[in-house]
């Protein structure tokens, strides 16, 4: 069977980006694969490790858990679009080096994405609602503990910067 | 795993993605949210050839919250529905039972028609349509039929859906009862899991603390959750004490058939059916009498 390919354009990092895929591409072997942009990790693929979070219009999602063509005229921020524009660490990144919140790092983007979209949604969170918000992601190196830190650290410190 | 070739379209009205289900039938499955449909294709558990896209449909994704009934669009998504106090006002089940859905990356996709035609035995959202009643509109190219929840689902992931129909809206009973409580708990080995089982319960009450109305069921103890109104009818006129729930709750478990498998042996189903509707039942009539 010859498999039909389908013109898709998004914007990704806030670049609009252009391409060619099978229907079955999912959309994090698109960012990865054919874009490079391998930041998105891509753990199980179907849906339980949270690795591949990319936020989708604004809200985090697993990127294994829809295809490319999906994407067709939507907006998709990974891992890559967090930092700085001029290059340098988010606040919330410097706060996962700085409490040692990445040990081999396969979960880390994933773990910054959903971060990221809790404290877009709620810059004061309890530890709680961390800890509720990076439920969906798993750390095979069991680090959860320092990475709750680096959340909570990263909240604390935007909040300084906004006073 | 990688999902096996297919063909995609994306619908851009209910009329299209009948028309295109009619044309292809049984080779064809409508992809809402993709949170079951996507890792089982990947798990190549279903091989569709066409994929009929309804995420891009706005028809699908109203709300409605009227005084008698919440209705909703088969693709509003389960994250919307969790945060919209309007419907937690009226219907509250819906936002207690979503908690335990998933993630919040699967909430933002997944969607409460998806969640229903799926139809998981153990799923949270099935469970609370069979409670509250929930009527489903089913829609085909040239019909349009509505079906109560108790009579959509038929099975293990089965339900009554025909291959050219597309769920199209979901009715949710609203009780203008003014004490009304509700309560959804279940037991799973993570949170955010499937329920190994789960139960739901909505109680009303009068000044006296007297039941006036209850509903409750149990999920994930048999092929599909199922609701007790015989067993709840029992409940009304009572102030419920300990000995009234735990009658109910145990003559309730007593009638499931929960199978065992590497989660859970059917005893340990039970014994949790019975436990959860206790509590459920209890934390739903607290709810109702605090009602002011
Ligand atoms: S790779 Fe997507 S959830 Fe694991
Ligand atoms: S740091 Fe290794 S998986 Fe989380």
């Amino acid at each position: 069977m010859t498999e039909t390919l389908y013109g898709i354009s998004a914007e990704v990092n806030g670049t609009v980006r252009a391409g060619q895929v099978v229907a079955r591409t999912s959309l994090v072997d698109w960012l990865r694969e054919h874009l490079h942009l391998t930041g998105t990790h891509v753990g199980c693929e179907h849906g339980v490790c949270g690795a591949c979070s990319v936020m989708f219009d604004g809200e985090p999602v697993r990127s294994c858990l829809m295809y490319a063509v999906q994407a067709n005229g939507h907006r998709v921020t990974t891992v890559e679009g967090l930092q700085r524009p001029d290059g340098q660490l988010s606040v919330l990144q410097d706060s996962f080096c700085e409490t040692h919140a990445l040990q081999c790092g396969y979960c880390t983007p994933g773990m910054l994405i959903a971060a990221q979209a809790l404290l877009d949604a709620n810059p004061r969170p309890t530890e709680h609602e961390i800890r509720e918000a990076i439920s969906g992601n798993l750390c095979r190196c069991t680090g959860y503990q320092q990475i709750v830190e680096a959340i909570a650290l990263a909240a604390q410190r935007m909040g300084e910067d906004a006073t | 795993m990688k999902a096996p070739p297919f063909e995609y379209v994306r619908a851009t009205s209910v009329e299209e993605a009948c028309a295109l289900l009619g044309q292809y039938g049984d080779g064809a499955k409508v992809l809402a949210g993709g949170q079951n449909l996507v890792p089982m294709m990947a798990f190549r558990l279903l091989h569709p050839s066409w994929l009929i896209d309804i995420n891009e449909i706005p028809a699908l994704k109203f709300v409605a919250v009227e005084t008698d009934v919440v209705r909703m669009g088969a693709c509003a998504r389960q994250c919307d529905i969790q945060r919209d106090d309007a419907i937690a006002a009226r219907a509250p089940l819906l936002r207690q039972a979503l908690s335990f859905v998933g993630h919040a990356q699967t909430r933002n996709r997944g969607t409460v028609g998806g969640s229903l035609a799926h139809a998981d035995p153990s799923a949270e959202l099935p469970l609370v349509a069979q409670v509250l009643g929930a009527s489903l509109v089913l829609r085909a190219a040239s019909s349009t039929r509505t079906l109560p929840a108790s009579s959509f689902f038929s099975g293990p992931m089965m339900t009554e859906l025909r291959p050219d129909e597309c769920l199209e809206q979901i009715h949710w009973p609203v009780w203008r009862d003014r004490k009304t409580g509700s309560s959804f708990n279940e037991i799973s080995r993570r949170h955010g899991d499937f329920a190994i089982v789960a139960a739901a319960a909505q109680i009303a009450v009068d000044d006296d603390d007297r039941c006036t109305r209850a509903a409750f069921g149990v999920g994930g103890a048999g092929p599909m959750p199922v609701a007790f109104p015989d067993l709840a009818q029992r409940l009304v006129g009572c102030r419920l004490g300990e000995d009234e729930l735990d009658d109910v709750a145990w003559d309730a478990a007593a009638a499931l058939e929960p199978d065992s498998d590497i989660h859970a042996t059917a005893a340990y189903r039970r014994h949790l059916a019975g436990v959860l509707v206790t509590r459920v039942l209890q934390s739903a009539y607290e709810a109702a009498k605090a009602v002011p």
